[in-house]
């Protein structure tokens, strides 16, 4: 019951701290998941997001649901999930009654001055952190600057780029 | 713009908009344009417009601000929760069953190998991710001081990600209080 209840909490506050959506999430789910709680390593959580890029819906959700599965079942998976979509379901149905008054506020426009960049902040030390688990010997640093080459010169989508560098794991490793 | 409108039509458009998404943020936006507004008239471009800035401004996935958004906005509180389910049980189901079957993938050599090569490359995602944020957001230098802040203050100070986005999140609000009585010009 303890570990429902701290999986529950655990990934409201993830629900509630992520601004911009998509990858900004990252950053809280690593602190929490694996520095603080143990429930996955560095390496599980890269296969985790790899996944979540491959399968539809929001890469928190994705997360929520399998984190939740590997530490306390289908009970930690549904604990897990509704904690990450309640705040935003709360919030978004108060903002819902009074719909259109947030965009003015003076104070939320300063707020955001200073989030925006600060999620890129948070990315940056949580790929950081990251890399350091994944980048281990030259060939998967050469799989890594594929990867982003593809990414930025060709354009190329996310699950193609998940699958040829699958293909050069096969062949490498 | 509303349009008489059952529990069932919200659950099923926003299982679909959820089965359908691969990718998560931006990436469905299309297809709720499609759905929402061309198809089922919920909303017109105006109000799509401001919800979008609203799902930017509050936390959580940007699929699930505009289902519970849609829902109230049609059928009220059980709409919400109708809409709100309905985009996330697709990919709960789709996420359970591989993480019911991985431990069995797992035991085999090759799936190590093929990990082996996915790991690096979502570390260039999250890397590209940085990229076209950075281009968008990194405008000015005060952008990019608070970007460096709180990367260091993480690295350094070891301060956790929820008190470095509070503090940024100060800093913007400094920042930006003489600037209201200047009014910049696209204003």
């Amino acid at each position: 019951m303890k570990l429902l209840v701290d999986l529950f909490f655990t990934f409201f506050k993830i629900g509630a701290f992520t601004f911009g959506g998509g990858y900004a999430m990252l950053p809280l789910i690593q602190d929490a998941v694996i520095y603080k709680h143990g429930w996955l390593t560095q390496q599980e959580f890269l296969e985790v997001i790899a996944i979540a890029e491959m399968t539809p819906g929001p890469i928190a959700v994705n997360t929520a649901t399998f984190v939740g599965y590997r530490t306390a079942g289908l009970l930690g998976s549904t604990f897990a999930t509704l904690g990450v979509v309640l705040p935003s379901f709360l919030i978004i149905l108060v903002i819902a009654r009074f719909f259109g008054g947030l965009t003015d506020l003076p104070w939320a426009k300063g707020f955001f001055t200073g989030v925006k960049p600060a999620v890129i902040g948070l990315i940056g030390f949580a790929l950081w952190r990251l890399g350091s688990a994944a980048l281990i010997d030259y060939r998967s640093i050469l799989i890594f600057l594929g990867a982003l080459f593809m990414l930025i010169k060709w354009r190329l989508h996310p699950i193609p780029v998940i699958f040829l560098s699958a293909l050069c794991g096969l062949l490498l490793a | 713009m509303k349009k008489q409108t059952t529990l069932f039509d919200l659950f099923f458009t926003f299982f679909r908009i959820g089965a359908f998404t691969i990718g998560g943020g931006y990436a469905m936006v299309p297809l709720i344009q499609k759905e929402v507004i061309e198809h089922r008239q919920w909303l017109d471009t105006e109000e799509f417009t401001t919800l979008l800035a609203i799902a930017e401004m509050t936390p959580g996935p940007i699929a699930v601000n505009t289902a519970t958004f849609v829902g109230y906005w049609t059928s009220g509180v059980r709409g919400a929760v109708a809409a709100t389910l309905g985009v996330v049980l697709p990919s709960f189901f789709i996420i359970l069953s591989i993480a019911i079957f991985l431990p069995w993938i797992t035991r085999y050599p090759v799936a190590e190998r093929i990990f082996y090569g996915v790991r690096p490359a979502v570390v260039a995602l999250i890397g590209y991710a940085i990229y076209n944020l950075g281009r968008k957001v990194l405008t000015n230098s005060f952008a990019v001081w608070v970007a460096l802040g709180v990367f260091l203050v993480q690295l350094l100070l070891k301060i956790p990600p929820i008190p470095a986005l509070l503090l940024a999140a100060g800093a913007g609000i400094l920042y930006s209080r003489p600037l209201e009585h200047k009014r910049k010009p696209e204003d």
